[in-house]
C-alpha cells in the first residue's frame, strides 16, 4: 500500500485539493482510502465519503494533534491494509506551524497557500522544511509578482522539494500530485519507523490539566521569556 | 556570503554565516537547543545550506529558460474531433484566443500553464522549442515558465509598492540599486494614467493601477518567457502599450478576450469552438485598419467619460472617425 502524509496550516485548502487528487487516483483504478485528523470536529470526511471512498476520522480533542497523529498512524496503516487499499492518504491537522508529522521513508506533502502572506514560509517549521513536495494553493487570486516572491520564500525554506501549483476548485495540480503518490514507497507497517524530526514538546503542569496562572504552578519543562533589557 | 543563506537564516532569527566560516564547521558548532528550536537536525541543516548555496551558483535563469517557440498539438474537442494542425507560437508574438463563453478558451490557457502532456481533458501536448518540457521546466518553482495575469488577481500583501518591488527584485538576485523599481513604477504610470508613487500601499491601488503594475512587473521583473492574459478588458489601462511592452521583452503573449480592441491587436487569433481550436486567423491589413477606427471610437468614449467625471454636460455630437479605414492606415 502506498502511503502519503499531507500537512499544512489550517484553511489552506488541503481537503479541497486532496478530494481532487483522490478522485484522480480512483479514476486511474486505485483503491483509495483517507484518514482525516482534526482537533475538535470535522465534516471533511463526508466530502471524501461522497466520492465513495472509505474514510476514518481521528479527533485529537484536548491533546496536541501531532502527538495524537503519531500515536495512531500505525493503526491507520493496519486499517488500510485490512481494507485492501492501494493508496492511503493521511490528512493531518497542522495547527501551530511547529508540527512535524512527516515520517522517514513515507511520501510527505506540505500544502501552503498564497493568501497566507509572503513571509509565511519562513514561519513554518519541519512540516514545510522537511516535506518531499510542496503544493501551493490559491495562486489564482493573487498577483503573479506575489506568487513569485512566495515561491522564492518556499524555496528558501525547502530547497529540496519540487513545488506544484494547485487549485482545489479547478483541480489544477491534482494530476501531478496523483502521479507522485503513484510512485510513493510501499508501506506494510510503520513499526520502528522514525519521524523526520521530533514533535513540539512541552511536559509541564499545563499538559496535565493545570489552569492556575503563576510561578508556583509552573512545573516541568518551562521556558521563560527574557525582559532584561526593559528593566 | 550568499543572499539565499542570509535570507534563510534571518527568517530563523539568526545572523548570517560569519565570513570565512564553512557550512559544515558552523553547523557542527550549533548548540543542540538551537537546532531543536530551528526544527532541523544537524545533517538536515547542513544539507539545507548546501542546497541553498548550490542554487546560488546554478546557471542564470535567462539562459536556462530561453524559449523561442511554444507548440500546442494533439488536442481534441469536447465531441472528440481532433485539432488538425499544431499551433506554433514564437517569442515576441501576441496571439489572442476568442470564442463564446464556455467554448474552452480558459482550458487552452490552463493547458499551456501546466505544460500539459496529454493528461488534461483536451489531450493536448505542449512542446517548448519543439521538444518535450523537462521535469525541471515543469516543476522548478523559481524559474516558472508561465506568468499569468487575470481579472481575478489582486495584490493582497500589506506593503508599499516600492518595498514590494525591491523584494521581488531581490528574489531575482537583481541589484536593488539598478533602478528597476523606479522604471516599473514609471511604466505602470504610463499605462494607467492615474499616477502613483513608491510609497503608496499595494492594497490601495485602483483596479487600473494594480493591473498596470502587474503588467510592468511581468515585463521587467518576471523571468517567465510566456505570459497568459485572461480577460483584462475593463482594466482602465492602455491595452496597446501594455501588449507592446510585453512583446518588446521577447515574451510569448497569449490573450483570452472578448474585447475587439485586444483581439485585433494580436498577430493572430485562435478561434475556439466546442473545446477545440477550430481555426487560426492571421490579422489582415484591413483588420488592422478597422482596429485603428475602433481605437478612435474607444478614445472618443474615454473622452466622454473624462468629461462626465469633470461634471460636464454631453450634448454635442461625438465625432470620432474622419477617414475610411484604408486612408487611416496610410495616415499612421
Amino acid at each position: 500500500m502506498r502511503l502519503v502524509t499531507v500537512a499544512g496550516p489550517p484553511s489552506v485548502g488541503k481537503t479541497s485539493l486532496f478530494i481532487k487528487v483522490a478522485a484522480r487516483l480512483r479514476d486511474d483504478g486505485a483503491h483509495v482510502g483517507v484518514v482525516k485528523f482534526d482537533a475538535l470536529s470535522t465534516t471533511d470526511d463526508a466530502a471524501y465519503a461522497a466520492l465513495g471512498l472509505p474514510v476514518r476520522v481521528g479527533l485529537s480533542g484536548g491533546l496536541c494533534p501531532d502527538h495524537y497523529f503519531v500515536s495512531n498512524i500505525d493503526d491507520c496503516v493496519a486499517w488500510g491494509h485490512g481494507n485492501g487499499l492501494d493508496v492511503l492518504i493521511i490528512e493531518t491537522a497542522g495547527l501551530c506551524n511547529r508540527c512535524s508529522p512527516h515520517i522517514k521513508g513515507v511520501l510527505a506533502i506540505c500544502v501552503v497557500d498564497n493568501l497566507a502572506g509572503i513571509h509565511t514560509p519562513r514561519k513554518i517549521g519541519p512540516m514545510l522544511r522537511l516535506a518531499d513536495v510542496v503544493a501551493i494553493t490559491k495562486g489564482d487570486i493573487v498577483s503573479q509578482a506575489e506568487r513569485e516572491v512566495f515561491a522564492y520564500n518556499v524555496r528558501l525554506a525547502n530547497p529540496r522539494a519540487p513545488v506544484v501549483w494547485c487549485n482545489g476548485i479547478t483541480g489544477q495540480g491534482a494530476m501531478d500530485l496523483a502521479f507522485r503518490i503513484d510512485a510513493a514507497p510501499r508501506i506494510d507497517t510503520l513499526e520502528h519507523h522514525h519521524l523526520r524530526f521530533s514533535m513540539p514538546s512541552a511536559v509541564c503542569s499545563y499538559c496535565v490539566g493545570e489552569t492556575a496562572i503563576g510561578e508556583t504552578y509552573q512545573r516541568g519543562n518551562v521556558r521563560k521569556m527574557s525582559f532584561e533589557d526593559c528593566q | 556570503m550568499s543572499p539565499r543563506i542570509a535570507a534563510f537564516l534571518s527568517g530563523l532569527g539568526l545572523p548570517d554565516l560569519p565570513a570565512g566560516a564553512s557550512i559544515d564547521g558552523w553547523t557542527a558548532a550549533m548548540p543542540e537547543a538551537a537546532l531543536q528550536d530551528m526544527g532541523l537536525d544537524r545533517e538536515q541543516l547542513a544539507a539545507h545550506l548546501h542546497l541553498l548555496l548550490q542554487a546560488e551558483s546554478a546557471e542564470p535563469a535567462a539562459e536556462r529558460a530561453a524559449i523561442h517557440t511554444l507548440t500546442v498539438e494533439g488536442g481534441h474537442g469536447k465531441d472528440g474531433h481532433a485539432e488538425h494542425d499544431a499551433l506554433v507560437l514564437s517569442a515576441g508574438e501576441i496571439v489572442c484566443i476568442v470564442g463564446p463563453t464556455g467554448s474552452g478558451k480558459s482550458r487552452l490557457l490552463a493547458d499551456v500553464e501546466c505544460l500539459a502532456q496529454g493528461d488534461t481533458p483536451s489531450g493536448r501536448r505542449i512542446l517548448l522549442n519543439g521538444a518535450l518540457p523537462t521535469p525541471d521546466q515543469r516543476f522548478a518553482p523559481d524559474c516558472k515558465l508561465v506568468a499569468q495575469l487575470s481579472q481575478n488577481m489582486n495584490f493582497v500583501v500589506d506593503l508599499t509598492v516600492g518595498v514590494f518591488l525591491d523584494m521581488h527584485a531581490a528574489c531575482r538576485q537583481i541589484d536593488p540599486n539598478s533602478g528597476v523599481t523606479g522604471r516599473i513604477i514609471a511604466i505602470a504610470n504610463s499605462l494607467a494614467g492615474e499616477r502613483f508613487g513608491p510609497d503608496v500601499s499595494l492594497t490601495q491601488l485602483s483596479g487600473g493601477q494594480a493591473r498596470a503594475l502587474m503588467i510592468a512587473d511581468a515585463a521587467l521583473l518576471s523571468e517567465s518567457p510566456i505570459v497568459l492574459i485572461d480577460e483584462i478588458e475593463n482594466a482602465g489601462i492602455n491595452r496597446r502599450d501594455a501588449l507592446d511592452l510585453l512583446v518588446s521583452e521577447d515574451k510569448i503573449v497569449l490573450v483570452s478576450t472578448h474585447d475587439p480592441l485586444l483581439a485585433l491587436l494580436g498577430n493572430r487569433r485562435v478561434i475556439i469552438s466546442h473545446g477545440r481550436i477550430a481555426d487560426v486567423i492571421t490579422t489582415s491589413e484591413a483588420e488592422k485598419a478597422v482596429l485603428i477606427q475602433l481605437e478612435d471610437l474607444d478614445a472618443a468614449m474615454l473622452a466622454v467619460r473624462e468629461r462626465l467625471r469633470r461634471g460636464e454636460r454631453i450634448e454635442d455630437t461625438i465625432v470620432w472617425a474622419h477617414h475610411s479605414p484604408r486612408e487611416r492606415l496610410h495616415v499612421r
